[in-house]
C-alpha cells in the first residue's frame, strides 16, 4: 500500500531554462488506476519520474504514505514504484529474456523458487514465456516494450508506473497491456499510465489527469474529463476527445467516451 | 516510383526469410500504409524499401527494389539517401546523437549532403516550421521528451527533401496536434509528388492519410487494396490489426440490436 503525494511540485531541467512542471499538487491514492495525458513535452514523463526518485524536485514535495521521500534513494524507492520506461532501448541490458527479467527481483533479495515464480508470473502476464531464452534484441520493437513490462511486474511493486506502454503494440499487444493493467488492478495495485492512445484511457482507467505546460489542468474520471465542457480546455493542449465522445455528443447522448459506453447509451 | 519487386529478404544469421515475395508499387504521389501484426515484417520491410537492408543492415535479398524505375542495388549511397528517407520507429535511434542543438540535428542531414549554406539554413526553417517546433531550436536535442525528439527526427529527414519516403510508425510518441502537422506535412509532399510508404498501428490515421492499404502476415502481403476497402476488411482484426475507431464503432452497433433508425444516424454522425 502506498499513497503517493506530490505537494507543490515544480522541476526545472538543470541545463534549460525550461520549466517542467510548475507546482503541481495530485494525490494518488493506493489501487487507483489513473492516466496521466498531455500533449508533447507537456511534463508527464517529468512527473512520473520524481515518483520513484529518478529525478527530484526543484522545490515541492514528494510523499509516499505521507512521508517525504526526498531523503530515501532510488534504490529504496524502486520497492514500492516500478516504471517502465517510454523507449525499452533505455531499459534492456541482459542477453536473454529471463535474466532481463531475473534482475529486479534478484536485486530485492529474491532467490530460488521465489525468484522463478516471480519471473514466470511476469512473463506469462505479458505473454513472453516462450521466449525465455531469446536475446531481447530478436524480440522486435513491441516485444521488447513488453519485456521490460515485464521486467518491472517481476518486481511485484504497489505502484506500477508505465509511460506509454500501448506505442508501437499491435492489437494483441495492446490487448495484454490492458490485461496487465487490469490484473495489478485486481491486485490492489495503483496502476499510473501516460498514454497518447485516448481511447486505451477512456477504456482502461478510471481517472484522467490532464497536464497542460507542467500543470495539472483536468483532472477527473474519464467521463467527466471527456464530456463536452471540457473539450474546450483539452483543445487548447492540443488533445481531442476520443471519437465515441464525439459521435455521442453528435447524437445527443452526451460525450460517452468508449464505444461500449455510447452503444449502451443508444440502446437505453 | 518506389516498387519492391518479388522481395524476399532473410536477416543475416535468421534461420529463415522475414519477408517472403513481395511485390508492391507506388506510383508518384501514393501513399501505401502497411499494417500487420507485431512481427509481420512491417519494420523490415521498411528496411527493405528504403535501401538500408541488405546494404547496411547486412542479410540477403532477392528481387529488387526501384526507385524512379532505376534499380538501386549500384547506387552510391549519397544517391540513394538523396532519393529515399526513412523515419525510423524509434526517434532514440534517429537522431544523430553529434549535435548539441535541435537546429544542428535539423541541419546534419542537409549539411552532409554538402548543400549550400543558405539552402541549408532555408531548408532547416521551413522543415521546422512545418512541424511547428522552430521554439525548440536552441533545445539539446537529448532533453526533449519523446514526442519532441520524433518531431525532430522527421524534420531532420524533411529537411533532406527526399523524393520519396518510408516511415516506420512515425507519430507512435506524438499527441493528436502532432500527428496532424506531421500528416499535413505528409499531404504536401504528396502533392509535390512523393511516393510514400507507411507502417502504423493508427488505423484512423491510414484512413485519411492513404490511397492504399497492405495487410503484411508473416512476411507475406495478405491482401492489398484501396485504403477504404481494406481497413474495413472483417479479416484485419483476426491478422492483428486494430480495425479504425469508426469501422469498429459500426460494428458494435450493428451487434447491438439498435433499430435501423439508431443505426442510420450513427452512420450520419460518422460520416458528419
Amino acid at each position: 500500500m502506498t499513497d503517493l503525494r506530490l505537494e507543490g511540485l515544480t522541476y526545472r531541467y538543470p541545463a534549460g531554462s525550461v520549466m517542467a512542471l510548475r507546482e503541481v499538487d495530485l494525490a494518488i491514492g493506493s489501487g487507483q488506476r489513473v492516466a496521466i495525458i498531455g500533449q508533447n513535452g507537456s511534463g508527464k514523463s517529468t512527473l512520473v519520474r520524481h515518483l520513484n526518485g529518478l529525478l527530484r524536485p526543484t522545490s515541492g514535495r514528494v510523499r509516499h504514505d505521507g512521508e517525504d521521500v526526498a531523503h530515501r534513494t532510488v534504490a529504496q524507492l524502486a520497492r514500492s514504484v516500478g516504471l517502465v520506461f517510454q523507449d525499452p532501448e533505455r531499459q534492456i541490458f541482459s542477453g536473454s529474456v529471463a535474466a532481463e527479467v531475473e534482475f529486479g527481483p534478484r536485486n530485492l533479495g529474491l532467490r530460488g523458487a521465489a525468484l522463478q515464480d516471480a519471473v514466470s508470473e511476469a512473463l506469462a502476464r505479458v505473454g513472453l514465456e516462450a521466449a525465455r531464452r531469446t536475446n531481447p534484441y530478436d524480440l522486435g520493437q513491441s516485444g521488447r516494450k513488453l519485456l521490460t513490462l515485464a521486467s518491472v511486474l517481476a518486481m511485484r511493486t504497489p505502484v506500477l508506473v508505465l509511460d506509454e506502454p500501448t506505442t508501437g503494440q499491435d492489437r494483441r499487444g495492446t490487448e495484454i497491456v490492458r490485461r496487465v493493467v487490469a490484473t495489478a488492478s485486481a491486485e490492489g495495485r495503483t496502476v499510473i499510465a501516460i498514454s497518447h492512445d485516448m481511447e486505451f484511457v477512456a477504456s482502461t482507467f478510471d481517472r484522467v489527469v490532464v497536464l497542460g505546460e507542467g500543470r495539472v489542468v483536468l483532472d477527473g474520471t474519464p467521463a467527466e474529463v471527456f464530456a463536452e465542457g471540457a473539450w474546450e480546455m483539452l483543445r487548447a493542449t492540443n488533445l481531442e476527445p476520443p471519437l465515441p465522445a464525439l459521435i455521442g455528443a453528435r447524437l445527443g447522448v452526451g460525450a460517452t467516451p468508449t464505444i461500449e459506453a455510447l452503444v449502451g447509451a443508444l440502446r437505453a | 516510383m518506389l516498387a519492391l519487386e518479388h522481395v524476399s529478404y532473410r536477416y543475416a544469421g535468421a534461420p529463415r526469410p522475414s519477408l517472403h515475395e513481395i511485390d508492391v508499387a507506388l506510383a508518384d504521389g501514393e501513399v501505401l500504409g502497411v499494417v500487420g501484426a507485431s512481427g509481420a515484417g512491417k519494420t523490415t520491410l521498411c528496411l527493405v524499401a528504403s535501401g538500408l537492408a541488405p546494404r547496411t543492415v547486412g542479410g540477403s535479398l532477392s528481387g529488387r527494389l526501384l526507385l524512379d524505375a532505376g534499380d538501386v542495388a549500384g547506387w552510391p549511397i549519397h544517391r540513394l539517401a538523396g532519393t529515399v528517407a526513412i523515419a525510423f520507429a524509434n526517434p532514440a535511434t534517429q537522431l544523430s546523437g553529434v549535435t548539441g542543438t535541435v537546429y544542428e540535428e535539423v541541419a546534419f542531414g542537409p549539411m552532409n549532403l554538402g548543400l549550400p549554406r543558405d539552402e541549408i539554413i532555408e531548408r532547416c526553417a521551413s522543415a521546422l516550421e512545418q512541424l511547428a517546433i522552430a521554439d525548440l531550436a536552441d533545445r539539446h536535442p537529448a532533453r526533449l521528451s519523446g514526442g519532441q525528439q520524433q518531431l525532430v527526427a522527421l524534420a531532420g529527414m524533411l529537411a533532406m527533401r527526399p523524393r520519396h519516403l518510408v516511415l516506420d510508425e512515425p507519430t507512435a510518441q506524438l499527441d493528436p496536434a502532432g500527428t496532424a502537422l506531421v500528416a499535413a506535412a505528409l499531404s504536401r509532399l504528396v502533392a509535390g509528388g512523393a511516393s510514400i510508404l507507411l507502417t502504423e498501428h493508427k488505423t484512423d490515421l491510414l484512413a485519411r492519410l492513404c490511397s492504399r492499404v497492405a495487410v503484411l502476415d508473416g512476411g507475406r502481403v495478405a491482401f492489398e487494396g484501396p485504403a477504404v476497402v481494406v481497413l474495413s476488411d472483417p479479416r484485419l482484426a483476426e491478422l492483428g490489426v486494430t480495425p479504425p475507431a469508426a469501422d469498429r464503432l459500426r460494428q458494435a452497433a450493428s451487434e447491438a440490436d439498435l433499430a435501423a433508425a439508431t443505426l442510420q444516424r450513427v452512420d450520419e454522425a460518422l460520416a458528419g
